[in-house]
């Protein structure tokens, strides 16, 4: 019998929701490290029971917690994280330099093949990596260090990697986004890295075409089509369809293309999901109507998805890692709310159902598919 | 044995219910006391103070005998009652928020 299992991270812990292949009935379970911010959970594809949890305070500071039995119960595991050499200075809000400093982990991406290796993706940012299971923390300096690190700005939200994307026809190949410098690709594993910003176009920069500075919100890809990337930047959706070496805009008949997620159905490739919202200063839909905008075509034609989401008086926004999807027939969509809702598309989409409604602020949903 | 307060957060997070009771050896201050503090609950480290400044985090405080030992050296002799056992240092979080 198949599965599904949400791993929700709030702005006061974490919830694990979970619901047969039909996805009607949830049971919600938590929450985990109450009282505490959790920034992002998700599982190892290796092992689904192994999962991981990054859990901050600004209190006590950084937490990571691993659980090998799907969630029930936790450890913590090694929280240090200590850039490699000479942290060196990125801009400040106001352009001056600015020391790096480690806050917190946004972003945690198990590897495809081993439950032990895991990516970090951290602010300030940077990436690190374990490779047994959270005993200790390296970082790949080769993305601060080459060479741009000293002109990356911070977002509103803070400096941030909170994109990391592993391509599983070529594990050497590794994407991530920052807020705000831009998208990166590495073709050799991280040891070296590449901008790749070609056709972004950020018109509140000094140089709206510069290889970095960019506010990229969130990437996403189909594994099944490595090549082709998805981005919801501040303004502007865009594709490339060369891993990044160039962009277009593919915004099309969106009402506003602000907002911070996007998603690719699990196995249409050109069917992508985002939710806009109404602008950089208000950070919530447009006319208090909820609604997800899919495109079938991999971008430009949008449709509206609204059956089941709120018609009226809804203003929350969802956040940059707060929607993923499953790979059962027919794809579920999932996304979560500043409100503390999560709601689930059992149907790709179509039609809507709030399956947790008065959680905490969420923050990051990811899905397992289990067998 | 030296008795130490963590706030309810922490005291979750090191699985303990109630204060934290310590042996220390040689001087009683506060960096042996979270020296030992840390070696017991590993999962405190980085919590209460900075893996590599070992500085305290911006949003606790130290406190014993009614006095704010925050700022002092975290090499000086604790007071004699926390060193006796008979007064707890207490780590306190910032109410902050709102």
């Amino acid at each position: 019998m198949s599965g599904v299992r949400l791993l929700v991270g709030t702005r006061k812990g974490a919830f694990v929701l979970t619901s047969d292949g039909k996805r009607d009935r949830w049971e919600i379970n938590g929450p985990h490290f109450a009282g505490w911010e959790i920034y992002h959970m998700k599982g190892s594809p290796a092992d689904p029971s192994r999962l991981y949890a990054s859990q901050t305070s600004g209190w006590f500071g950084q937490l990571i917690q691993r659980s090998q039995d799907g969630g029930k119960s936790w450890e913590p595991v090694d929280n240090k994280f200590v850039y490699d050499g000479v942290a060196g200075t990125h801009q400040w809000y106001d352009g001056t330099a600015h020391p790096w400093e480690f806050k917190r982990v946004w972003h945690l991406e198990p590897s495809l093949t081993d439950p032990d290796t895991v990516l970090a993706g951290v602010e300030d940012a940077a990436l690190f990596r374990t490779t047994d299971g959270g005993k200790s923390w390296q970082e790949l300096s080769g993305l601060r260090g080459h060479g741009s690190g000293s002109r990356w700005q911070p977002g509103a939200g803070g400096m941030c990697l909170h994109s990391i994307i592993v391509d599983q026809s070529n594990p050497e190949r590794i994407f991530i986004a920052i807020s705000a410098a831009g998208a990166f690709r590495t073709d050799d594993a991280g040891k070296s890295w590449k901008p790749i910003n070609k056709g972004l176009y950020s018109k509140y920069i000094p140089d709206p075409t510069a290889e970095v500075g960019h506010c990229v919100h969130h990437i996403a890809m189909n594994p099944a089509r490595p090549g082709v990337l998805f981005m919801q930047k501040h303004w502007d959706v865009m594709r490339s369809d060369n891993a990044g070496d160039s962009w277009e805009k593919i915004s099309g008949n969106l009402p506003t293309d602000f907002g911070f997620v996007i998603d690719v159905h699990a196995h249409e490739p050109e069917t992508i999901y985002v939710v806009p919202i109404k602008s950089d200063s208000e950070h919530f839909p447009l006319d208090g109507k909820l609604r997800v905008y899919r495109s079938r075509q991999g971008g430009n034609e949008w449709e509206e998805l609204s059956k089941g989401l709120p018609e009226r008086d809804c203003y929350v926004n969802v956040l940059r890692d707060a929607m993923a999807v499953d790979s059962l027939d027919k794809c579920g969509v999932y996304f979560g709310t500043t409100g503390g809702q999560i709601y689930a598309s059992a149907d790709a989409g179509d039609t809507w159902k709030a399956v947790a409604r008065d959680l905490p602020g969420v923050l990051s949903v990811e899905v397992q598919t289990l067998s | 044995m030296i008795r130490v307060v963590l706030p309810a957060h922490l005291r979750t997070l090191a699985r303990v219910q109630d204060d934290v009771e310590l042996e220390i050896q040689g001087v009683v201050t506060q960096r042996t006391v979270l020296d030992a503090l840390e070696a017991r609950f590993p999962m405190l480290r980085g919590t209460i103070r900075d893996h590599l400044t070992q500085q305290r985090r911006p949003f606790l405080r130290f406190f014993a005998c009614e006095e704010d030992l925050s700022h002092e050296s975290p090499d000086r002799p604790l007071p004699e009652a926390v060193a006796r056992g008979e007064e707890p240092l207490l780590i306190i979080g910032a109410i902050a928020g709102g």
